[in-house]
């Protein structure tokens, strides 16, 4: 099939005495079926989009009810006597990936920058195929290896410290878990950097060499080039790149069912066990039945419409800075 | 700095000015620190990459045998025994049926997107399969779970079902954007010599983008393999062989990895490290499959 698009002279050898028998009649019909099918498939997505809001906000519907707005309001899970309060999980949820992005951020930018600024030309590649080969792994397999290896290597440690020295904040109040919210947020920085470093890498590719030959004409060194020149120009880039790296650790579940302690409370330190809306699904979906079972559906959609607002304003921006 | 020259001043002026303008202190050690932070967070995100592949590579090669590939999974996670042969097929089978529903589905859904879609529809459609990549993966299992588990019972097709929606937009975004690399001008050729569009977009556009398609479905293939979360929801998992495709629940290599993590016992475990190995590397083919493919294509472009 290759070789027939080579040249256009392939092309015309391949296509033209087909092209001729059919220029009426069964050719056009074929056009327009074909054309047909294309805006079938097309439209799927929007079709399957609808239909998984309203078969899982339908199967929660029982619980909306009977609950009413406690369902997001109340931290209170009991599934043995009927209460379902998601908000501890709500909580948990954001906690950890505000703490991913924390460290996310700020490490994904260093790289996004040396590899577009600084870094030799010969370690460009070798730098980029590492981080992306972050994202390649199974979320699976980040939660087997941070249970196995990272938890006794650095979280527990990690955690034990933080507690230790400043555990006069509530924040960081002991006895300190490596199984906590800091433990599920450290493997979910680790897992969205690939994804927040490659966007912003492409976003700072876009800024024009123009801009960076003015700054160092103008006397600034590589830093305030970076300041003045690259940084306001790829801002709004990077703000969607960001916004997608959240997107990526609001949904996230198996690491996080494996790492995060599964505590149906919300503590005020992140070094002490608790939940996320994804974990609690991955978790007591296989031992759940009944109204348990639609309470967790319940949790998936409220997951959803977070994840799907910060998507779209992640979209938006991401478009706005393309367009541009 | 910020001073303009003006004609009268001296030789030496200029000189100092000069000096000046070079930077120096403040502004000097600002950007050391700046440079050493970017190769900071550079080496730092190298020692995750690093842990991961090599206890990954280390576990996993001290678990594996040939039993672990050839055996299905005991029926205690004490006896250490038996191996993943059952999580390798179910995933051979899921994955083979999404990608047969969402590769056809999402490389038409990009023709219409990219030849025929204008307007208020397409950008839907456009934006949507956007915001569809971001949708937690559970999400889509809870929704396979109420629309097809709850009158159909746990499978293989559920599971497919699942799977497919999560790289359905992963193939519709990555082919449109390679359709959109496809010269104009082949396709004003084809048209000249009487083709239709059908015939065009078939025999002239396709066969271009070809490579790029590959890439992309490779890309999806890899992210499915390793989804975990959505089959607990729709394929359940399950200890023995099957190759039924609906009514009785299979197993995932995910399925039994998340398993072992989950369970204290350290036979379990092992086999756990020698599934991550067997699910990393399958990942690990198909990405570097992509790579290889991809740059393929640029070659010839």
């Amino acid at each position: 099939m290759q070789s027939e698009a080579r040249t256009l002279g392939d092309v015309a050898a391949g296509v033209a005495p087909a092209a001729i028998e059919n220029r009426t009649g069964i050719g056009r019909r074929a056009d327009s079926l074909f054309g047909l099918l294309t805006l079938v498939s097309g439209s799927l997505v929007l079709i399957v989009l609808g239909f998984m809001v309203v078969s899982t906000t339908n199967t929660a519907l029982p619980i909306f009810s009977s609950e009413g707005l406690s369902f997001v309001t109340s931290s209170n899970w009991n599934p043995a006597d009927g209460n379902y309060g998601i908000l501890a999980f709500i909580y948990g949820t954001l906690v950890t990936s505000i703490i991913a992005l924390v460290i996310a951020i700020p490490v994904s930018l260093g790289i996004a920058l040396y590899v577009v600024e600084a870094a030799p030309r010969w370690v460009r590649g070798p730098i980029t195929y590492a981080v992306d080969l972050l994202a390649a792994v199974p979320s699976v397999v980040y939660g087997l290896w941070g249970v196995f290896v990272l938890l006794p290597l650095f979280l527990q440690p990690a955690a034990a410290l933080l507690s230790e020295y400043l555990g006069f904040i509530p924040l960081f109040a002991g006895p300190p878990s490596g199984l906590s919210y800091f433990g599920a947020g450290v493997v979910l920085a680790i897992m969205v950097i690939p994804i927040i470093s490659s966007l912003s890498r492409e976003v700072i590719r876009t800024v024009p060499d123009a801009d960076r030959y003015a700054a160092y004409a103008l006397g600034a060194t590589r830093w305030e080039m970076i300041r003045g020149a690259v940084i306001p120009r790829s801002r709004a880039g990077i703000v969607g790149a960001v916004m997608l790296g959240l997107g990526r650790a609001l949904g996230e579940t198996i690491a996080v069912a494996l790492l995060v302690g599964s505590a149906t409370r919300i503590d005020p330190s992140v070094v002490r066990p608790g939940y996320s809306m994804a974990a609690v699904i991955a978790n007591q979906f296989q031992e759940a039945s009944g109204d348990h079972i639609r309470a967790l559906v319940g949790v998936g959609v409220v997951l959803f419409a977070i994840t799907i607002l910060v998507n779209m304003a992640a979209r938006l921006m991401v478009w706005r800075m393309v367009e541009r | 700095m910020g001073r303009s020259p003006s004609p009268g001043e001296s030789a030496g002026a200029k000189v100092s000015d000069i000096n000046s303008a070079r930077p120096a202190g403040r502004r000097l050690w600002t950007n050391r620190l700046a440079s050493a932070a970017m190769l900071g967070a550079v080496l730092l995100a190298m020692i995750p990459v690093g842990l991961i592949l090599s206890y990954i590579f280390a576990k996993g090669m001290a678990a594996m045998s040939w039993e672990f590939l050839s055996e299905p999974t005991p029926f205690s996670f004490r006896r250490a025994e038996g191996g993943f042969l059952n999580g390798l097929i179910g995933t051979g089978i899921m994955v083979g049926l999404a990608t047969l529903v969402s590769v056809p589905l999402g490389i038409l859904a990009a023709i219409y997107l990219q030849e025929y879609g204008r307007g208020l529809l397409a950008n839907l459609i456009r934006f949507f399969s956007d915001v569809m990549t971001g949708v937690p993966s559970v999400f889509v299992g809870l929704f396979v779970y109420t629309a097809f588990v709850l009158p159909f019972g746990f499978g293989a097709v559920m599971g497919a079902a699942a799977l497919a929606i999560i790289m359905l937009p992963i193939v519709v975004r990555t082919t449109e954007e390679m359709l959109k690399l496809v010269p104009l001008e082949l396709q004003h050729g084809s048209f000249a010599l009487g083709a239709s569009k059908f015939q065009t977009i078939i025999r002239v556009v396709l066969p271009s983008a070809l490579p790029g398609i590959t890439t992309g479905v490779l890309l999806a293939v890899a992210r499915a393999a390793g989804e975990t979360a959505p089959l607990i929801l729709t394929a359940l998992g399950s200890l023995t062989i099957t190759t039924k495709l609906i009514g009785e629940p299979i197993s995932a290599l995910p399925l039994l990895i998340f398993d072992g993590a989950r369970n204290p016992f350290a036979a379990g475990q092992e086999r756990a490290w020698a599934g991550a190995l067997e699910l990393l590397a399958l990942v690990l083919i198909f990405t570097l499959l992509a790579r290889i493919v991809a740059s393929r294509s640029k070659i010839s472009s």
